[in-house]
């Protein structure tokens, strides 16, 4: 691999996603984690905009921390296809090599951030929960150059069963893809404006575009869990699609959301947006209900960093209990109701 | 037509995992089975080759007991099965483990290449993607059926809110979810010729077109700094009463934390 040439990279990018010319809240989470990342290399922040017609939004980049928004406009850049997203991407790193490239790992970063690696000849870390500055290796090692001012990346696997911390010290940028709901954003500076930089590579459609035959969109009536505060979320235990009516009760005393676990969504209950867990998402709350849930790995990997977490099961030994703050051990149908009424009281004695 | 999966063996995370009295992972006790998204991925070739025929060759990469992975795809109904096992290709990132199956399959011919969208052990989703940017292909990620029409692939890919109806020219690369089919059962007579065919196995000199910088752990731009077993958070309080007692429980909970 090239290794020649490291310190040319400069700057903290990351990758302003929009979708239908909205900018995804993955966008404004890394401005405000890329801020953090460049106060301790002393550089600036610069958002990579694609898309078409997009210049707009820039100024709301600014709003979130963006010293510099790069914008690639162009009109095969509309819906999402990987190609020309990706030629779009690995080009702005070609002509203005960042050293850092964060990219949001959504159902569209995770697919643009691997093909643009590999174009560009760099490493890429998944899914990551946890980026600091700091030194590789770790601890100086004898024979071995400590690198210093290095991307540590943090991210779980396994399940969430183990953690690893990865560094890519040869390669230039250091990409990672960061889990969406993880990363803070800061309150928007109004007013505040970013240097614009226009750049179009030019887009020559080859093999390797896809065509778009058709767009469907869910009609979306369901509550964003990633945007809740409370989550009451149910599982298997739960026993069918009606009885869910008793946590959408529990969830409106509280001002909370309804979601759910996996086998839920298997039986065709709750719609798949509302799963949490691995292959749904990541949920970081002040409180996080699970009942009837008995916590599978994956499904505990999407909760266990809420601050609170209450579990009713009727399964003593069920394993959400494990990560459970208060954990009640009885009949969801009994408790839940009864959990209801009496915050409810407790709500109009305030 | 000619298809390439690619699989993967791991162990199996799912609902089996086994802890040491210390709270680390015990990878022994830990079975080790085809990754689901793979496995969703060679039903998918299978149900392709069954509706409009196709020889399907399945590729992993691994120690040479990825051997099983190779023996049940046969049990499956795939065609033939090269195992990639080089000691200098161990520790490979996703980079060097792109560049490896990309070498490999530079040797076939193929009109599809498909891939599981992640692997339960890495989760990492990145794989799949850089091969196709090493082949020079198209790629279709987490794909929820593929379809043949002519000299396309045809694919519903899902994204957050949406999904689209893409096509993409042959030869292409298409990465499949396990929840894109229920994957078959090994057959008895799948499972007899299973041990009658012969695994090809390959190693580093029958890589095509690859440089020795990109392969390993030498090859691998990502690095380890630390890894260690997650450490699990302790449980906390749990009560076993009837209902009332239970809330009220709770309730006195969350007024000493002043939630309520």
């Amino acid at each position: 691999m090239n290794k020649m040439g490291l310190e040319e990279y400069k700057g903290v990018y990351v990758f302003a996603q929009q979708v239908d010319n909205k900018l995804s809240s993955i966008a404004f989470e890394l401005l405000g984690k890329g801020k953090d990342l460049a106060k301790d290399l002393d550089t600036d922040v610069t958002a990579v905009l694609i898309g078409s017609d997009v210049k707009g939004l820039a100024d709301s980049l600014a709003e979130y921390g963006a010293d510099k928004v790069i914008v690639v406009d162009d009109p095969e850049l509309k819906e999402y296809r990987t190609e020309p997203y990706a030629h779009a991407l690995s080009e702005v790193i070609n002509n203005f090599k960042p050293d850092i490239m964060l990219v949001g790992a959504t159902a569209i970063g995770r697919d643009l951030g691997p093909r643009v690696s590999a174009r560009v000849a760099t490493g890429l870390t998944a899914d990551c929960t946890v980026l600091e500055i700091g030194d590789f290796p770790l601890v100086p090692r004898p024979g071995v150059e400590q690198k210093h001012n290095q991307l540590l990346m943090t991210r779980p696997a396994f399940g969430g069963n183990t953690i690893a911390t990865i560094a890519c010290p040869d390669n230039r940028p250091q990409m990672a893809t960061v889990r969406p709901g993880v990363m803070q954003k800061i309150d928007p500076i109004k007013g505040a404006k970013a240097e614009i930089i226009e750049f179009n590579p030019g887009f020559t459609p080859n093999n390797k575009y896809v065509e778009i035959l058709e767009v469907v969109k869910s009609v979306k009536d369901t509550a964003d869990i990633m945007d809740a505060k409370i989550l009451v979320s149910g599982g298997r235990g739960v026993g069918s699609k009606e009885n869910f009516a008793l946590l959408q009760e529990l969830a409106d005393v509280l001002g909370g959301t309804v979601s759910c676990s996996r086998a839920v969504v298997e039986n065709g209950w709750l719609p798949v947006d509302l799963q949490v867990g691995q292959t749904g998402k990541t949920v970081r709350l002040q409180i996080y209900f699970a009942i009837g849930i008995s916590g599978a790995i994956q499904h505990v990997a999407g909760m266990e960093d809420s601050d609170l977490i209450v579990a009713i099961n009727k399964d003593e030994d069920a394993p959400i209990f494990d990560v459970a703050d208060y954990g009640l051990v009885g009949d969801l149908n009994k408790i839940v109701p009864e959990l209801t009424k009496a915050l409810k009281e407790e709500m109009a004695n305030k | 037509m000619k298809i390439v999966v690619c699989v993967k063996q791991v162990p199996d995370t799912k609902g089996g995992v086994k802890f040491n009295a210390d709270g680390t992972l015990d990878r022994s006790a830990m079975l080790a089975i085809m990754n689901p998204d793979d496995k969703a991925g060679l039903e998918a070739a299978l149900r392709l080759k069954d509706e409009y025929g196709a020889e399907v060759t399945v590729v992993t990469m691994g120690l040479p007991k990825a051997e099983e992975v190779l023996r049940e795809a046969f049990a499956m109904g795939a065609d033939k099965g090269i195992l990639v096992t080089d000691r200098v290709l161990g520790g490979a990132d996703t980079w060097a483990t792109s560049t490896t199956l990309a070498g490999a399959i530079r040797n076939l011919d193929y009109d599809l290449i498909i891939t599981g969208r992640q692997a339960i052990d890495g989760d990492t989703a990145q794989v799949g993607p850089q091969i196709s940017e090493h082949l020079d292909l198209p790629v279709i990620s987490y794909a929820q059926n593929i379809k043949i029409d002519g000299d396309s692939v045809v694919v519903e890919r899902q994204y957050e809110d949406r999904y689209h109806v893409l096509k993409a020219k042959m030869p292409c690369l298409v990465t499949a979810l396990s929840e894109l089919n229920e994957p078959r059962y090994m057959t008895p007579g799948g499972i007899f010729d299973a041990f009658e065919k012969e695994v090809t196995v390959w190693g580093r000199a029958d890589l095509k077109d690859v440089d020795d910088a990109n392969l390993g752990l030498k090859g691998s731009p990502t690095k380890i700094a630390k890894a260690s077993d997650k450490v699990k958070k302790g449980a906390g309080e749990k009560v076993n009463l009837d209902a009332q007692e239970s809330v009220a429980y709770l309730i006195g909970k969350f007024k000493e934390k002043h939630i309520i």
